[in-house]
């Protein structure tokens, strides 16, 4: 029992991953997807935090007398990179939406690659007018 | 470099670090730049320093020597480090050099496709990107990895979208959401390595993972790793983003992505299959390029046949850039000194012929307004040097002898048929997709030679600026292809240097 409590953050990682992965492949709302992507990535954030802790463990302060064990702050620091990186790719994913929002009018896939057919009709009447 | 002249600073000793961070301080100096030309000139000369670069390195490790860099002074396994060895100084040189020979390319590619107040952030979007794939390919730490992979993912998300074609905004999107998908898998597979061995140093890693190997915690993390990795390449099932990316974003996108970003994945593989889980008995049997291996058969069969079928020349182009795909990620997987080398020296030859195939594309899209195989007709005549480039790194594509793609064939049908029955299969297999090579290839060539050109539409030979790059590729395609002492030997180097195996 308390192996398993020992172990609740890789579990709520578990889940966490598997739900963010399934948000970000079933949905057809673009948005949807990246929260979808939000959630997975926080999840991995929580494996890498999760791991530098170490029961009883304080802050990693140097020191004189100082003689208790601490956290390693090393995979903290990793994931800082990894959010900073996460925030760069939801940015640039909701900038990409509102893009596909302003040439096709719609974020859900499949309206998206309707508009798309119909663009590909109208490319090729436009050339064939031309023509 | 003002920098230079301080005491104690030698040039020469600081080029793994400088091969990376003069594109990444370069890139927020070009949105700077927003005179006429002025970012595209800078990124050229940019461009030009880090191959110098590049070209240097593969010299110093040449001869078998491994250059150990310590970032900022930190001493491995605690500092970053720079590690340049045979392998990935000539990755680093396929990256840079496709950067130098397409951006002369690019800047009437990008005139004509890009809005004109974008020119600055499209050209530091791509020295970014150029950043992001040199210090994948250069670092020797296993997070740095990924910080890059996403540095360069991001500037690609960019550089995809940059184009006036909406498809390309939902190409784009997809391989955001794909691409983030597979890097995030590689940073829980370098964490879970992490938590089993507390290092991030590849090499250190290499060490210390003998005595947990056999763990479920490292073999999650080889999958997760393997699976993130083959999503970033775009190994059959997961590339259906990149027809339509490197379709309809700007033409020097798709040069330069088609002949590099895939590549470098392809480095990452084998540097984690190889370096890091090479020496593990637990993995010998089990091993995670040979689970790989039918994907990348079923990737050259499907990538060829769609080709086929499809009426856009540069989707044309990309179907067939997965079969490539496919033809390395075999390689890898059948292993061995000739299946290694024929991956590895197809990584360089697949990077010239099909940047040459799709500048020839780009000059075409530039001169006719259209890809539609349908419009091309005639341009045999009306764009002659453009088209017989294409036509001569056609051939390559489909592996006639005397080219390049000949090579990668000739190395990857060796390694397949010194494995018994699969063997000879894969080697029929590859025989056939290469046949349904000259199928698209020919199509190409029958609608630009024996059908007469539109009257209405007054078509002329491309400009200088792109004939140039394209020739200098398609000559390098013949050149490499009769002299193959440069690009074979460094990949049977590379390949013995990975397996470790002395020569």
């Amino acid at each position: 029992m308390m192996e398993w409590l020992g172990q609740f953050n890789y579990y709520v990682f578990a889940i966490l991953m598997t739900a963010g992965v399934y948000i970000a492949m079933s949905r057809g709302n673009l948005v949807k997807k990246v929260v979808g992507l939000n959630i997975f990535q926080a999840s991995v954030f929580l494996l890498y935090i999760s791991s530098g802790k170490i029961w009883g463990g304080t802050a990693p302060i140097l020191g004189d007398g100082l003689t208790q064990p601490i956290s390693n702050p090393l995979p903290h620091v990793l994931i800082l990179t990894a959010i900073v990186v996460g925030v760069a790719t939801t940015s640039i994913g909701l900038a990409l939406i509102v893009r596909i929002k302003e040439a096709y009018g719609t974020v859900e896939e499949d309206e998206i690659a309707e508009a798309e057919a119909l663009y590909e009709e109208e490319l090729i009447r436009a050339e064939e007018a031309e023509a | 470099m003002s920098t230079a002249a301080n005491a104690g600073f030698s040039l020469m000793a600081n080029l793994p670090a400088l091969q990376v961070v003069v594109p990444m301080v370069a890139a927020p100096i070009c949105t700077f730049l927003r005179f006429r030309n002025g970012p595209w000139a800078f990124a050229l000369l940019v461009s030009a320093a880090t191959f110098w670069i590049s070209a240097n390195l593969l010299m110093q490790v040449l001869g078998g020597d491994v250059i150990s860099y310590e970032m900022g002074g930190w001493a491995p396994p605690f500092g970053i480090e720079y590690r340049v060895d045979t392998i990935n100084a000539f990755v680093l040189l396929i990256v840079s050099g496709v950067s130098l020979i397409a951006l002369p390319y690019a800047l009437r590619s990008v005139e004509r496709e890009v809005p004109r107040d974008k020119h600055h952030l499209f050209y530091a979007a791509w020295l970014l990107c150029l950043c992001g794939m040199l210090g994948i390919t250069i670092t020797g730490d296993a997070f740095n990895i990924f910080v890059f992979l996403e540095i360069s993912s991001l500037s690609t998300y960019m550089l995809l979208a940059s184009g006036r074609d909406p498809r390309a905004l939902t190409a784009a999107f997809q391989y955001l959401v794909l691409g983030t998908l597979g890097a995030t898998f590689i940073l829980i597979g370098v964490g879970l390595l992490y938590i089993m061995t507390g290092t991030l140093n590849i090499a250190d890693l290499a060490e210390r993972l003998g005595p947990v190997s056999d763990t479920t915690s490292v073999r999650a993390a080889a999958a997760f790793l393997t699976v993130g990795i083959a999503l970033k390449f775009a190994l059959f099932p997961a590339h259906f983003w990149l027809p339509n990316g490197y379709a309809y974003s700007p033409s020097a996108v798709g040069v330069f992505l088609s002949a590099t970003a895939t590549k470098v994945s392809i480095y990452v593989l084998l540097r984690f299959q190889f370096t890091v889980f090479g020496d593990i008995p637990a993995f010998a049997e089990l091993d995670f390029a040979t689970l790989l291996l039918p994907f990348a058969v079923v990737a050259f069969l499907v990538g060829s046949t769609v080709a086929i079928f499809q009426t856009d020349l540069k989707r044309l182009l990309a179907w067939s850039s997965i079969a490539q795909i496919g033809y390395m990620v075999a390689g890898i997987g059948l292993g061995g000194i000739d299946g290694l080398t024929a991956g590895i020296v197809h990584l360089f030859n697949h990077a010239v012929t099909k940047a040459a195939l799709f500048m020839a594309a780009g000059a075409i899209f530039l001169r006719v307004g259209s890809m539609h195989i349908d419009k091309l007709a005639g341009i045999g005549k009306t764009m002659p040097f453009t088209t017989l480039a294409f036509v001569l790194a056609g051939l390559s594509l489909i592996g006639v002898p005397t080219t390049v793609g000949f090579i990668s064939k000739w190395y990857l049908i060796l390694a397949a048929l010194q494995h018994g029955a699969t063997g000879y299969a894969i080697a029929a297999l590859v025989l056939a997709s290469s046949l349904l090579a000259v199928i698209y290839v020919w199509r190409v060539v029958e609608v630009a030679y024996f059908r007469e050109p539109a009257t209405n539409h007054e078509v002329t030979e491309a400009p200088l600026s792109m004939l140039l790059p394209l020739w200098a590729l398609t000559i390098g395609c013949f050149y490499f292809g009769l002299e193959t002492g440069y690009s074979v030997d460094i990949a049977r180097a590379a390949a013995q240097s990975l397996l470790g195996v002395t020569p």
